[in-house]
Protein backbone atom coordinates (compact mmCIF):
# COMPACT_ATOMS: atom_id res chain seq x y z
CA UNK A 1 0.00 0.00 0.00
CA UNK A 2 1.47 3.32 -0.97
CA UNK A 3 0.97 6.45 1.00
CA UNK A 4 -0.70 8.20 -1.92
CA UNK A 5 -3.45 5.67 -2.35
CA UNK A 6 -6.59 7.54 -3.35
CA UNK A 7 -9.42 7.57 -0.88
CA UNK A 8 -13.19 7.45 -1.20
CA UNK A 9 -14.75 8.83 1.95
CA UNK A 10 -18.14 7.79 3.27
CA UNK A 11 -19.84 9.93 5.89
CA UNK A 12 -21.37 7.77 8.62
CA UNK A 13 -24.36 9.62 10.03
CA UNK A 14 -25.05 8.61 13.64
CA UNK A 15 -27.90 8.81 16.09
CA UNK A 16 -27.56 10.86 19.26
CA UNK A 17 -26.48 7.69 21.07
CA UNK A 18 -23.57 7.24 18.67
CA UNK A 19 -25.02 4.28 16.75
CA UNK A 20 -24.73 4.44 12.94
CA UNK A 21 -27.78 4.99 10.75
CA UNK A 22 -28.35 2.58 7.87
CA UNK A 23 -27.57 5.12 5.16
CA UNK A 24 -23.83 5.31 5.94
CA UNK A 25 -23.55 1.52 5.98
CA UNK A 26 -25.38 1.27 2.65
CA UNK A 27 -22.93 3.74 1.09
CA UNK A 28 -19.97 1.91 2.59
CA UNK A 29 -21.04 -1.34 0.94
CA UNK A 30 -21.63 0.32 -2.43
CA UNK A 31 -18.32 2.21 -2.22
CA UNK A 32 -16.55 -1.10 -1.66
CA UNK A 33 -18.30 -2.61 -4.68
CA UNK A 34 -17.51 0.17 -7.15
CA UNK A 35 -13.87 0.49 -6.05
CA UNK A 36 -13.18 -3.25 -6.24
CA UNK A 37 -11.08 -3.18 -9.41
CA UNK A 38 -9.54 0.19 -8.59
CA UNK A 39 -6.70 1.22 -6.35
CA UNK A 40 -8.97 3.20 -4.04
CA UNK A 41 -9.31 2.89 -0.29
CA UNK A 42 -12.78 3.19 1.29
CA UNK A 43 -12.70 5.32 4.44
CA UNK A 44 -15.50 5.86 6.96
CA UNK A 45 -15.76 9.36 8.45
CA UNK A 46 -17.57 9.54 11.77
CA UNK A 47 -18.39 12.73 13.64
CA UNK A 48 -20.39 12.38 16.84
CA UNK A 49 -20.42 11.55 20.52
CA UNK A 50 -20.02 8.09 22.05
CA UNK A 51 -18.97 6.71 18.68
CA UNK A 52 -16.02 4.51 19.71
CA UNK A 53 -18.06 1.31 19.25
CA UNK A 54 -19.22 2.57 15.87
CA UNK A 55 -15.62 3.00 14.68
CA UNK A 56 -15.15 -0.78 15.05
CA UNK A 57 -18.60 -1.58 13.69
CA UNK A 58 -17.97 0.19 10.38
CA UNK A 59 -14.85 -1.89 9.84
CA UNK A 60 -16.98 -5.02 10.16
CA UNK A 61 -19.25 -3.32 7.60
CA UNK A 62 -16.32 -3.10 5.10
CA UNK A 63 -14.54 0.22 5.84
CA UNK A 64 -10.78 -0.20 5.35
CA UNK A 65 -9.98 2.83 7.45
CA UNK A 66 -11.86 5.07 9.86
CA UNK A 67 -11.26 8.69 10.77
CA UNK A 68 -13.37 9.96 13.62
CA UNK A 69 -13.92 12.93 15.89
CA UNK A 70 -15.60 12.10 19.18
CA UNK A 71 -16.88 15.16 21.04
CA UNK A 72 -19.99 16.06 23.00
CA UNK A 73 -20.50 19.14 20.81
CA UNK A 74 -21.11 16.73 17.92
CA UNK A 75 -23.81 14.75 19.71
CA UNK A 76 -26.63 16.62 17.99
CA UNK A 77 -25.99 17.71 14.41
CA UNK A 78 -25.33 21.41 13.98
CA UNK A 79 -24.22 22.88 10.69
CA UNK A 80 -21.21 24.94 11.77
CA UNK A 81 -19.52 22.35 14.00
CA UNK A 82 -19.96 19.57 11.45
CA UNK A 83 -18.96 21.59 8.39
CA UNK A 84 -15.87 23.10 10.04
CA UNK A 85 -14.65 19.81 11.45
CA UNK A 86 -15.34 17.88 8.25
CA UNK A 87 -13.67 20.62 6.19
CA UNK A 88 -10.59 20.39 8.35
CA UNK A 89 -10.32 16.63 7.84
CA UNK A 90 -10.63 17.06 4.07
CA UNK A 91 -7.90 19.70 4.04
CA UNK A 92 -5.59 17.38 6.02
CA UNK A 93 -6.16 14.21 4.03
CA UNK A 94 -7.26 15.31 0.52
CA UNK A 95 -9.74 12.57 -0.36
CA UNK A 96 -10.65 12.10 -4.00
CA UNK A 97 -14.36 11.42 -3.47
CA UNK A 98 -16.88 12.03 -0.67
CA UNK A 99 -20.22 10.20 -0.38
CA UNK A 100 -22.83 11.62 1.99
CA UNK A 101 -26.38 10.38 2.61
CA UNK A 102 -29.11 12.60 1.14
CA UNK A 103 -30.78 12.84 4.54
CA UNK A 104 -31.91 16.11 6.09
CA UNK A 105 -28.48 16.28 7.78
CA UNK A 106 -26.56 15.37 4.64
CA UNK A 107 -28.47 17.85 2.51
CA UNK A 108 -27.82 20.59 5.07
CA UNK A 109 -24.11 19.86 5.48
CA UNK A 110 -22.92 18.82 2.00
CA UNK A 111 -23.74 22.02 0.06
CA UNK A 112 -22.18 24.27 2.69
CA UNK A 113 -19.11 22.05 2.72
CA UNK A 114 -18.84 22.05 -1.07
CA UNK A 115 -19.11 25.85 -1.16
CA UNK A 116 -16.31 26.13 1.41
CA UNK A 117 -14.19 23.72 -0.65
CA UNK A 118 -15.27 25.38 -3.92
CA UNK A 119 -15.87 21.99 -5.47
CA UNK A 120 -18.70 20.19 -7.28
CA UNK A 121 -21.54 18.47 -5.48
CA UNK A 122 -24.28 16.35 -7.06
CA UNK A 123 -27.50 16.04 -5.07
CA UNK A 124 -29.72 13.10 -4.33
CA UNK A 125 -28.10 10.42 -6.47
CA UNK A 126 -29.62 7.00 -7.06
CA UNK A 127 -26.61 5.42 -8.79
CA UNK A 128 -22.84 5.88 -8.63
CA UNK A 129 -20.17 4.36 -10.85
CA UNK A 130 -16.56 5.11 -11.69
CA UNK A 131 -15.76 6.12 -15.28
CA UNK A 132 -13.68 3.47 -16.96
CA UNK A 133 -10.64 5.48 -17.96
CA UNK A 134 -10.59 8.09 -15.22
CA UNK A 135 -11.27 8.47 -11.54
CA UNK A 136 -14.43 10.50 -12.21
CA UNK A 137 -17.58 9.33 -10.55
CA UNK A 138 -20.65 9.27 -12.79
CA UNK A 139 -23.41 10.51 -10.51
CA UNK A 140 -26.92 9.56 -11.70
CA UNK A 141 -29.86 11.47 -10.25
CA UNK A 142 -33.55 12.02 -10.96
CA UNK A 143 -34.48 15.58 -11.88
CA UNK A 144 -37.55 17.46 -13.19
CA UNK A 145 -39.69 15.91 -10.48
CA UNK A 146 -38.44 12.44 -11.37
CA UNK A 147 -39.31 12.71 -15.07
CA UNK A 148 -35.71 12.92 -16.22
CA UNK A 149 -32.52 11.14 -15.17
CA UNK A 150 -29.25 13.09 -15.38
CA UNK A 151 -25.68 11.82 -15.29
CA UNK A 152 -23.34 14.36 -13.74
CA UNK A 153 -19.54 14.40 -13.63
CA UNK A 154 -17.09 16.62 -11.76
CA UNK A 155 -14.08 16.71 -14.04
CA UNK A 156 -11.39 18.86 -12.47
CA UNK A 157 -12.25 19.78 -8.92
CA UNK A 158 -11.42 17.44 -6.06
CA UNK A 159 -12.83 16.13 -3.88
CA UNK A 160 -15.80 15.23 -6.04
CA UNK A 161 -18.87 15.09 -3.83
CA UNK A 162 -22.36 13.68 -3.93
CA UNK A 163 -25.32 13.06 -1.68
CA UNK A 164 -26.99 9.69 -2.21
CA UNK A 165 -30.53 8.67 -1.35
CA UNK A 166 -31.24 6.28 1.48
CA UNK A 167 -32.48 2.80 0.61
CA UNK A 168 -31.00 2.64 -2.88
CA UNK A 169 -28.20 0.30 -1.83
CA UNK A 170 -28.09 -2.59 0.60
CA UNK A 171 -25.74 -2.63 3.58
CA UNK A 172 -23.15 -5.39 3.91
CA UNK A 173 -23.39 -8.44 6.13
CA UNK A 174 -21.06 -7.80 9.07
CA UNK A 175 -17.76 -9.67 8.99
CA UNK A 176 -16.17 -9.66 12.43
CA UNK A 177 -12.78 -10.75 11.14
CA UNK A 178 -12.37 -7.57 9.06
CA UNK A 179 -9.40 -5.42 10.04
CA UNK A 180 -8.77 -1.73 9.47
CA UNK A 181 -6.96 1.38 10.67
CA UNK A 182 -8.73 3.69 13.10
CA UNK A 183 -7.55 7.29 13.40
CA UNK A 184 -8.81 9.81 15.90
CA UNK A 185 -8.78 13.47 14.83
CA UNK A 186 -9.09 16.48 17.11
CA UNK A 187 -12.26 18.47 17.50
CA UNK A 188 -12.09 22.11 16.48
CA UNK A 189 -14.18 24.52 18.49
CA UNK A 190 -16.58 26.56 16.36
CA UNK A 191 -18.68 29.64 16.87
CA UNK A 192 -22.20 28.29 16.61
CA UNK A 193 -24.72 31.13 16.44
CA UNK A 194 -27.72 28.81 16.33
CA UNK A 195 -29.07 27.74 19.70
CA UNK A 196 -31.07 24.52 20.05
CA UNK A 197 -33.99 25.16 22.38
CA UNK A 198 -35.87 21.92 22.12
CA UNK A 199 -35.93 18.77 20.06
CA UNK A 200 -38.92 16.55 19.39
CA UNK A 201 -38.23 13.09 18.05
CA UNK A 202 -40.93 10.91 16.56
CA UNK A 203 -38.91 7.85 17.44
CA UNK A 204 -35.64 8.32 19.20
CA UNK A 205 -32.59 6.34 18.11
CA UNK A 206 -34.41 4.03 15.78
CA UNK A 207 -35.44 4.02 12.20
CA UNK A 208 -38.55 2.80 10.62
CA UNK A 209 -36.85 0.27 8.49
CA UNK A 210 -38.74 1.09 5.32
CA UNK A 211 -35.59 0.62 3.27
CA UNK A 212 -35.13 -2.93 4.48
CA UNK A 213 -38.75 -4.01 4.68
CA UNK A 214 -39.81 -7.15 2.77
CA UNK A 215 -43.40 -5.98 2.48
CA UNK A 216 -44.60 -2.37 2.51
CA UNK A 217 -48.24 -1.40 2.82
CA UNK A 218 -48.46 2.17 1.61
CA UNK A 219 -51.30 4.66 1.95
CA UNK A 220 -52.41 7.35 -0.49
CA UNK A 221 -55.16 9.96 -0.21
CA UNK A 222 -57.69 7.24 -1.10
CA UNK A 223 -57.58 6.20 2.55
CA UNK A 224 -59.48 9.41 3.18
CA UNK A 225 -59.42 9.64 7.00
CA UNK A 226 -58.13 8.22 10.28
CA UNK A 227 -60.40 5.23 9.81
CA UNK A 228 -58.60 4.48 6.55
CA UNK A 229 -55.26 4.93 8.29
CA UNK A 230 -56.28 2.37 10.93
CA UNK A 231 -57.26 -0.07 8.21
CA UNK A 232 -53.94 0.23 6.40
CA UNK A 233 -52.03 0.00 9.69
CA UNK A 234 -53.90 -3.15 10.62
CA UNK A 235 -53.12 -4.74 7.27
CA UNK A 236 -49.43 -3.83 7.69
CA UNK A 237 -49.36 -5.31 11.15
CA UNK A 238 -51.07 -8.55 10.04
CA UNK A 239 -48.56 -8.93 7.23
CA UNK A 240 -45.58 -7.98 9.41
CA UNK A 241 -45.05 -5.20 6.92
CA UNK A 242 -43.79 -1.61 7.24
CA UNK A 243 -46.12 1.32 6.73
CA UNK A 244 -45.45 3.71 3.85
CA UNK A 245 -47.26 6.84 2.71
CA UNK A 246 -47.51 9.23 -0.21
CA UNK A 247 -46.62 12.90 0.23
CA UNK A 248 -50.26 13.93 0.02
CA UNK A 249 -51.14 11.78 3.03
CA UNK A 250 -48.19 13.11 5.00
CA UNK A 251 -49.10 16.69 4.10
CA UNK A 252 -52.62 16.06 5.39
CA UNK A 253 -51.07 15.04 8.74
CA UNK A 254 -52.67 11.59 8.56
CA UNK A 255 -49.36 9.71 8.77
CA UNK A 256 -46.02 11.09 10.02
CA UNK A 257 -43.32 12.16 7.61
CA UNK A 258 -40.84 9.38 8.42
CA UNK A 259 -43.13 7.06 6.47
CA UNK A 260 -43.03 9.13 3.29
CA UNK A 261 -41.94 7.37 0.12
CA UNK A 262 -40.96 9.18 -3.07
CA UNK A 263 -38.87 12.00 -4.47
CA UNK A 264 -38.86 13.97 -1.21
CA UNK A 265 -39.15 10.89 1.01
CA UNK A 266 -37.51 7.50 1.04
CA UNK A 267 -36.59 5.14 -1.75
CA UNK A 268 -37.68 1.58 -1.20
CA UNK A 269 -37.58 -1.71 -3.08
CA UNK A 270 -39.37 -4.39 -1.07
CA UNK A 271 -40.43 -7.81 -2.34
CA UNK A 272 -44.07 -6.67 -2.22
CA UNK A 273 -45.39 -3.12 -2.33
CA UNK A 274 -49.10 -2.72 -1.70
CA UNK A 275 -50.30 0.71 -2.79
CA UNK A 276 -53.64 1.50 -1.13
CA UNK A 277 -55.45 4.46 -2.65
CA UNK A 278 -52.26 5.94 -4.11
CA UNK A 279 -52.86 7.68 -7.42
CA UNK A 280 -49.18 7.50 -8.34
CA UNK A 281 -47.65 10.88 -9.06
CA UNK A 282 -44.25 10.47 -10.74
CA UNK A 283 -42.66 11.82 -7.54
CA UNK A 284 -44.06 8.82 -5.69
CA UNK A 285 -43.26 6.30 -8.41
CA UNK A 286 -39.53 7.13 -8.44
CA UNK A 287 -39.37 6.11 -4.78
CA UNK A 288 -40.86 2.62 -5.16
CA UNK A 289 -40.83 1.55 -8.81
CA UNK A 290 -38.01 -0.97 -8.27
CA UNK A 291 -40.13 -3.05 -5.87
CA UNK A 292 -40.29 -6.71 -6.99
CA UNK A 293 -44.08 -7.00 -6.98
CA UNK A 294 -46.37 -4.01 -6.99
CA UNK A 295 -50.00 -4.45 -6.03
CA UNK A 296 -52.15 -1.36 -6.55
CA UNK A 297 -55.68 -0.87 -5.27
CA UNK A 298 -57.44 2.26 -6.44
CA UNK A 299 -61.01 3.23 -7.26
CA UNK A 300 -59.90 5.26 -10.30
CA UNK A 301 -59.09 2.88 -13.13
CA UNK A 302 -56.97 5.53 -14.87
CA UNK A 303 -54.75 6.14 -11.84
CA UNK A 304 -51.10 6.37 -13.01
CA UNK A 305 -50.05 3.91 -10.31
CA UNK A 306 -51.48 1.15 -12.52
CA UNK A 307 -48.88 1.87 -15.21
CA UNK A 308 -46.21 0.30 -13.02
CA UNK A 309 -48.36 -2.19 -11.11
CA UNK A 310 -47.92 -5.95 -11.52
CA UNK A 311 -51.40 -6.48 -10.13
CA UNK A 312 -54.16 -4.00 -10.81
CA UNK A 313 -57.24 -3.88 -8.63
CA UNK A 314 -59.90 -1.32 -9.42
CA UNK A 315 -62.05 -1.14 -6.32
CA UNK A 316 -62.82 0.28 -2.93
CA UNK A 317 -60.08 -0.18 -0.35
CA UNK A 318 -62.68 0.07 2.41
CA UNK A 319 -64.25 -3.10 1.07
CA UNK A 320 -61.19 -5.03 -0.07
CA UNK A 321 -58.74 -4.44 2.78
CA UNK A 322 -61.07 -5.68 5.56
CA UNK A 323 -61.65 -8.87 3.55
CA UNK A 324 -57.93 -9.31 3.10
CA UNK A 325 -57.29 -8.78 6.82
CA UNK A 326 -59.95 -11.42 7.59
CA UNK A 327 -58.37 -13.86 5.19
CA UNK A 328 -54.92 -13.41 6.76
CA UNK A 329 -56.33 -13.79 10.27
CA UNK A 330 -58.14 -16.97 9.26
CA UNK A 331 -55.02 -18.46 7.72
CA UNK A 332 -53.11 -17.85 10.96
CA UNK A 333 -55.66 -19.89 12.86
CA UNK A 334 -55.20 -22.90 10.60
CA UNK B 1 -36.73 44.37 9.15
CA UNK B 2 -34.81 43.99 5.94
CA UNK B 3 -35.70 40.76 4.15
CA UNK B 4 -34.43 39.28 0.90
CA UNK B 5 -36.24 36.43 -0.84
CA UNK B 6 -34.62 34.40 -3.62
CA UNK B 7 -37.10 32.98 -6.12
CA UNK B 8 -36.77 30.81 -9.20
CA UNK B 9 -39.11 30.53 -12.14
CA UNK B 10 -39.67 26.85 -12.93
CA UNK B 11 -41.80 24.78 -15.29
CA UNK B 12 -44.68 23.14 -13.46
CA UNK B 13 -43.08 19.68 -13.30
CA UNK B 14 -46.37 18.09 -12.25
CA UNK B 15 -47.68 18.89 -15.73
CA UNK B 16 -44.73 17.53 -17.69
CA UNK B 17 -45.53 14.45 -19.73
CA UNK B 18 -43.26 11.98 -21.43
CA UNK B 19 -43.27 11.43 -25.18
CA UNK B 20 -43.03 7.64 -25.22
CA UNK B 21 -42.06 7.51 -28.89
CA UNK B 22 -39.32 10.12 -28.93
CA UNK B 23 -38.21 9.31 -25.36
CA UNK B 24 -38.14 12.97 -24.39
CA UNK B 25 -40.01 15.28 -22.06
CA UNK B 26 -42.85 17.29 -23.55
CA UNK B 27 -42.09 20.79 -22.28
CA UNK B 28 -44.13 22.77 -24.78
CA UNK B 29 -47.19 24.34 -23.30
CA UNK B 30 -46.07 23.66 -19.74
CA UNK B 31 -46.73 26.81 -17.70
CA UNK B 32 -43.96 28.62 -15.80
CA UNK B 33 -44.60 29.22 -12.12
CA UNK B 34 -42.75 30.55 -9.09
CA UNK B 35 -41.11 27.53 -7.52
CA UNK B 36 -43.69 26.52 -4.86
CA UNK B 37 -41.17 26.44 -1.99
CA UNK B 38 -39.98 29.94 -2.98
CA UNK B 39 -43.61 31.10 -2.94
CA UNK B 40 -43.82 29.83 0.65
CA UNK B 41 -40.61 31.73 1.44
CA UNK B 42 -42.24 34.91 0.11
CA UNK B 43 -45.35 34.18 2.16
CA UNK B 44 -43.21 33.95 5.32
CA UNK B 45 -41.71 37.36 4.48
CA UNK B 46 -45.19 38.78 3.89
CA UNK B 47 -46.37 37.43 7.24
CA UNK B 48 -43.48 39.11 9.03
CA UNK B 49 -44.44 42.31 7.21
CA UNK B 50 -48.11 41.89 8.24
CA UNK B 51 -46.96 42.11 11.87
CA UNK B 52 -44.32 44.80 11.38
CA UNK B 53 -45.10 47.40 8.73
CA UNK B 54 -41.52 48.64 9.00
CA UNK B 55 -40.38 45.68 6.91
CA UNK B 56 -38.83 45.87 3.48
CA UNK B 57 -38.96 42.86 1.18
CA UNK B 58 -36.57 42.60 -1.75
CA UNK B 59 -36.98 39.76 -4.23
CA UNK B 60 -34.31 38.54 -6.62
CA UNK B 61 -34.37 35.92 -9.32
CA UNK B 62 -31.63 34.65 -11.60
CA UNK B 63 -32.81 33.61 -15.02
CA UNK B 64 -33.68 34.76 -18.52
CA UNK B 65 -35.76 37.86 -19.26
CA UNK B 66 -39.02 35.85 -18.95
CA UNK B 67 -38.30 35.40 -15.23
CA UNK B 68 -39.44 39.02 -14.81
CA UNK B 69 -42.93 37.57 -14.88
CA UNK B 70 -42.22 35.68 -11.65
CA UNK B 71 -40.80 38.86 -10.11
CA UNK B 72 -43.87 40.88 -11.11
CA UNK B 73 -46.05 38.27 -9.51
CA UNK B 74 -43.90 38.51 -6.33
CA UNK B 75 -44.40 42.27 -6.33
CA UNK B 76 -48.16 41.82 -6.62
CA UNK B 77 -48.03 39.55 -3.57
CA UNK B 78 -46.34 42.17 -1.41
CA UNK B 79 -42.61 42.45 -2.23
CA UNK B 80 -41.34 46.06 -2.19
CA UNK B 81 -38.69 45.77 -4.85
CA UNK B 82 -37.45 43.18 -7.31
CA UNK B 83 -34.29 42.59 -9.31
CA UNK B 84 -33.60 40.22 -12.17
CA UNK B 85 -30.07 38.77 -12.13
CA UNK B 86 -29.41 38.05 -15.77
CA UNK B 87 -26.53 37.86 -18.20
CA UNK B 88 -25.75 35.60 -21.15
CA UNK B 89 -22.55 34.59 -19.39
CA UNK B 90 -24.53 33.16 -16.45
CA UNK B 91 -25.93 30.40 -18.66
CA UNK B 92 -24.93 26.84 -17.84
CA UNK B 93 -24.07 27.66 -14.23
CA UNK B 94 -24.29 24.72 -11.83
CA UNK B 95 -25.35 25.21 -8.21
CA UNK B 96 -21.90 26.40 -7.06
CA UNK B 97 -21.66 29.01 -9.83
CA UNK B 98 -25.30 30.02 -9.34
CA UNK B 99 -24.85 30.51 -5.61
CA UNK B 100 -21.70 32.55 -6.29
CA UNK B 101 -23.58 34.84 -8.70
CA UNK B 102 -26.48 35.22 -6.24
CA UNK B 103 -24.15 35.90 -3.29
CA UNK B 104 -22.24 38.56 -5.22
CA UNK B 105 -25.57 40.11 -6.31
CA UNK B 106 -26.73 40.19 -2.69
CA UNK B 107 -23.47 41.90 -1.68
CA UNK B 108 -24.04 44.42 -4.47
CA UNK B 109 -27.60 45.09 -3.28
CA UNK B 110 -26.44 45.55 0.30
CA UNK B 111 -24.61 48.71 -0.80
CA UNK B 112 -27.93 50.37 -1.62
CA UNK B 113 -30.38 48.41 0.55
CA UNK B 114 -28.32 47.75 3.67
CA UNK B 115 -27.48 44.36 5.10
CA UNK B 116 -30.31 41.84 5.10
CA UNK B 117 -31.56 40.63 8.49
CA UNK B 118 -33.10 37.59 6.90
CA UNK B 119 -32.52 35.82 3.59
CA UNK B 120 -35.18 33.31 2.58
CA UNK B 121 -35.01 30.59 -0.08
CA UNK B 122 -37.28 27.66 -0.84
CA UNK B 123 -35.85 24.37 0.39
CA UNK B 124 -35.38 23.26 -3.20
CA UNK B 125 -36.56 24.01 -6.72
CA UNK B 126 -39.00 21.50 -8.18
CA UNK B 127 -37.11 21.33 -11.49
CA UNK B 128 -33.56 20.74 -10.26
CA UNK B 129 -34.47 19.36 -6.83
CA UNK B 130 -30.91 19.90 -5.54
CA UNK B 131 -31.59 21.93 -2.36
CA UNK B 132 -28.01 23.20 -2.64
CA UNK B 133 -28.17 26.84 -3.60
CA UNK B 134 -29.55 28.11 -0.25
CA UNK B 135 -26.83 26.63 1.99
CA UNK B 136 -24.17 27.60 -0.58
CA UNK B 137 -25.29 31.24 -0.51
CA UNK B 138 -25.23 31.14 3.31
CA UNK B 139 -21.64 29.87 3.22
CA UNK B 140 -20.55 32.52 0.71
CA UNK B 141 -22.08 35.30 2.82
CA UNK B 142 -20.89 33.75 6.09
CA UNK B 143 -24.49 33.71 7.36
CA UNK B 144 -25.74 30.95 9.69
CA UNK B 145 -28.16 28.67 7.84
CA UNK B 146 -31.28 26.86 8.96
CA UNK B 147 -32.80 24.46 6.44
CA UNK B 148 -36.31 22.92 6.29
CA UNK B 149 -37.95 25.77 8.26
CA UNK B 150 -41.68 25.41 8.92
CA UNK B 151 -42.41 28.25 11.38
CA UNK B 152 -40.75 31.59 12.08
CA UNK B 153 -41.39 33.81 15.11
CA UNK B 154 -39.65 37.16 15.28
CA UNK B 155 -38.17 38.00 18.69
CA UNK B 156 -36.29 41.20 19.59
CA UNK B 157 -32.97 40.52 17.87
CA UNK B 158 -33.45 36.95 16.84
CA UNK B 159 -35.77 34.42 15.28
CA UNK B 160 -37.30 31.43 16.97
CA UNK B 161 -37.92 28.80 14.35
CA UNK B 162 -39.29 25.32 13.99
CA UNK B 163 -37.42 23.10 11.54
CA UNK B 164 -38.09 19.61 10.27
CA UNK B 165 -35.54 16.84 10.68
CA UNK B 166 -35.66 13.21 9.55
CA UNK B 167 -36.63 12.13 13.04
CA UNK B 168 -39.02 14.91 14.07
CA UNK B 169 -38.46 18.61 14.54
CA UNK B 170 -36.34 21.13 16.40
CA UNK B 171 -36.98 24.55 17.94
CA UNK B 172 -33.97 26.80 17.38
CA UNK B 173 -33.01 30.38 18.01
CA UNK B 174 -30.84 32.28 15.61
CA UNK B 175 -29.79 35.97 15.62
CA UNK B 176 -30.71 38.33 12.77
CA UNK B 177 -28.55 38.11 9.66
CA UNK B 178 -29.15 34.49 8.80
CA UNK B 179 -30.42 32.44 5.87
CA UNK B 180 -33.33 30.01 6.03
CA UNK B 181 -34.66 27.53 3.50
CA UNK B 182 -38.39 27.00 3.67
CA UNK B 183 -40.43 23.82 3.49
CA UNK B 184 -44.18 23.58 3.10
CA UNK B 185 -45.83 25.43 6.02
CA UNK B 186 -49.22 24.68 7.58
CA UNK B 187 -50.82 27.81 6.13
CA UNK B 188 -51.97 28.66 2.61
CA UNK B 189 -50.59 31.23 0.22
CA UNK B 190 -52.30 34.60 -0.23
CA UNK B 191 -53.74 35.83 -3.50
CA UNK B 192 -52.80 39.20 -4.97
CA UNK B 193 -55.42 41.96 -4.92
CA UNK B 194 -56.39 43.60 -8.19
CA UNK B 195 -54.91 46.87 -6.94
CA UNK B 196 -51.57 45.21 -6.15
CA UNK B 197 -51.58 43.45 -9.52
CA UNK B 198 -52.01 46.80 -11.32
CA UNK B 199 -49.29 48.40 -9.22
CA UNK B 200 -46.88 45.52 -9.79
CA UNK B 201 -47.38 45.69 -13.55
CA UNK B 202 -46.27 49.32 -13.52
CA UNK B 203 -43.20 48.68 -11.39
CA UNK B 204 -40.01 48.60 -13.42
CA UNK B 205 -37.81 45.64 -12.62
CA UNK B 206 -34.14 46.48 -12.81
CA UNK B 207 -31.83 43.90 -14.39
CA UNK B 208 -28.45 43.36 -12.79
CA UNK B 209 -26.00 42.10 -15.40
CA UNK B 210 -22.22 41.74 -15.46
CA UNK B 211 -21.74 45.43 -16.28
CA UNK B 212 -23.42 46.33 -12.99
CA UNK B 213 -22.14 43.38 -10.97
CA UNK B 214 -18.47 44.32 -11.20
CA UNK B 215 -17.72 42.17 -8.15
CA UNK B 216 -18.24 38.96 -10.14
CA UNK B 217 -15.14 37.10 -11.33
CA UNK B 218 -16.16 35.49 -14.64
CA UNK B 219 -13.84 32.53 -13.98
CA UNK B 220 -16.40 31.21 -11.52
CA UNK B 221 -19.60 31.50 -13.56
CA UNK B 222 -21.35 29.83 -16.47
CA UNK B 223 -20.46 26.46 -17.94
CA UNK B 224 -16.73 27.20 -17.67
CA UNK B 225 -16.92 28.15 -14.01
CA UNK B 226 -19.04 25.18 -12.99
CA UNK B 227 -17.25 22.18 -11.46
CA UNK B 228 -20.09 19.80 -12.35
CA UNK B 229 -21.16 19.03 -15.93
CA UNK B 230 -24.15 17.16 -17.26
CA UNK B 231 -22.79 14.15 -19.14
CA UNK B 232 -26.11 12.78 -20.33
CA UNK B 233 -29.82 12.90 -19.62
CA UNK B 234 -32.47 10.32 -20.35
CA UNK B 235 -36.18 9.97 -19.80
CA UNK B 236 -37.27 7.94 -16.85
CA UNK B 237 -39.73 5.58 -18.50
CA UNK B 238 -41.71 3.14 -16.51
CA UNK B 239 -44.03 0.80 -18.33
CA UNK B 240 -45.26 -2.53 -17.03
CA UNK B 241 -47.72 -5.13 -18.16
CA UNK B 242 -50.13 -5.55 -15.30
CA UNK B 243 -52.55 -8.32 -14.41
CA UNK B 244 -56.05 -7.19 -13.47
CA UNK B 245 -57.77 -8.84 -10.55
CA UNK B 246 -61.54 -8.62 -10.67
CA UNK B 247 -64.44 -9.93 -8.69
CA UNK B 248 -66.20 -9.33 -5.40
CA UNK B 249 -64.14 -7.82 -2.57
CA UNK B 250 -63.91 -11.29 -1.07
CA UNK B 251 -62.73 -12.89 -4.32
CA UNK B 252 -60.17 -10.14 -4.78
CA UNK B 253 -58.95 -10.58 -1.20
CA UNK B 254 -58.53 -14.34 -1.77
CA UNK B 255 -56.54 -13.73 -4.97
CA UNK B 256 -54.38 -11.12 -3.23
CA UNK B 257 -53.71 -13.43 -0.35
CA UNK B 258 -52.37 -16.07 -2.75
CA UNK B 259 -50.06 -13.54 -4.40
CA UNK B 260 -48.73 -12.23 -1.08
CA UNK B 261 -48.27 -15.70 0.35
CA UNK B 262 -45.98 -16.81 -2.49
Amino acid sequence: MTKDKQEMWVFIECFKNGKPKNIGLELLNEATKITKEKNIRVVAIILGNNIIETTKYVIYAKAEKVIYINNKNLEIYNTEAYVTNFYNLIKNYNPQTILIGATSIGRDMAPRLSARLKTGLTADCTKIEIEELSDNIIWTRPTFGGNLMAQIVCLENRPQMGTIRAGVFKKAELNFSNKGTIIEALYILTNNKIKLIEEFLDNENEEINLEEAKIIVSAGLGIKNTKGVQLVKELASELNASLGASRAVVDSNLISRIHQIGQTGKTVSPKIYIACGISGAIQHLVGMKTSDKIIAINSDEDAPIFSIADYKIVGDIFEIIPELINKIKLSKKD
Amino acid sequence: MNILVCIKQVPNTDKIKIDNEKHTLIREGVESIINPFDAYALEFANRIKDNDKNTNITVISMGPDQAKKALTSALSLGADNAFLISDKKFRGSDTLATSYILSQSIKHLEKTHGQFDLILCGKQAIDGDTAQVGPEIAENLNYPQITYVREIDVLKNSFRIKRETDEGYQILEVPFKCLMTITKPSFDLRFPSLKMKMKAKKTIIETLDLSLLSNIDTNYIGLKGSPTKVKKTYVNEIIKQSISINGSPKEIANELFKIIEK
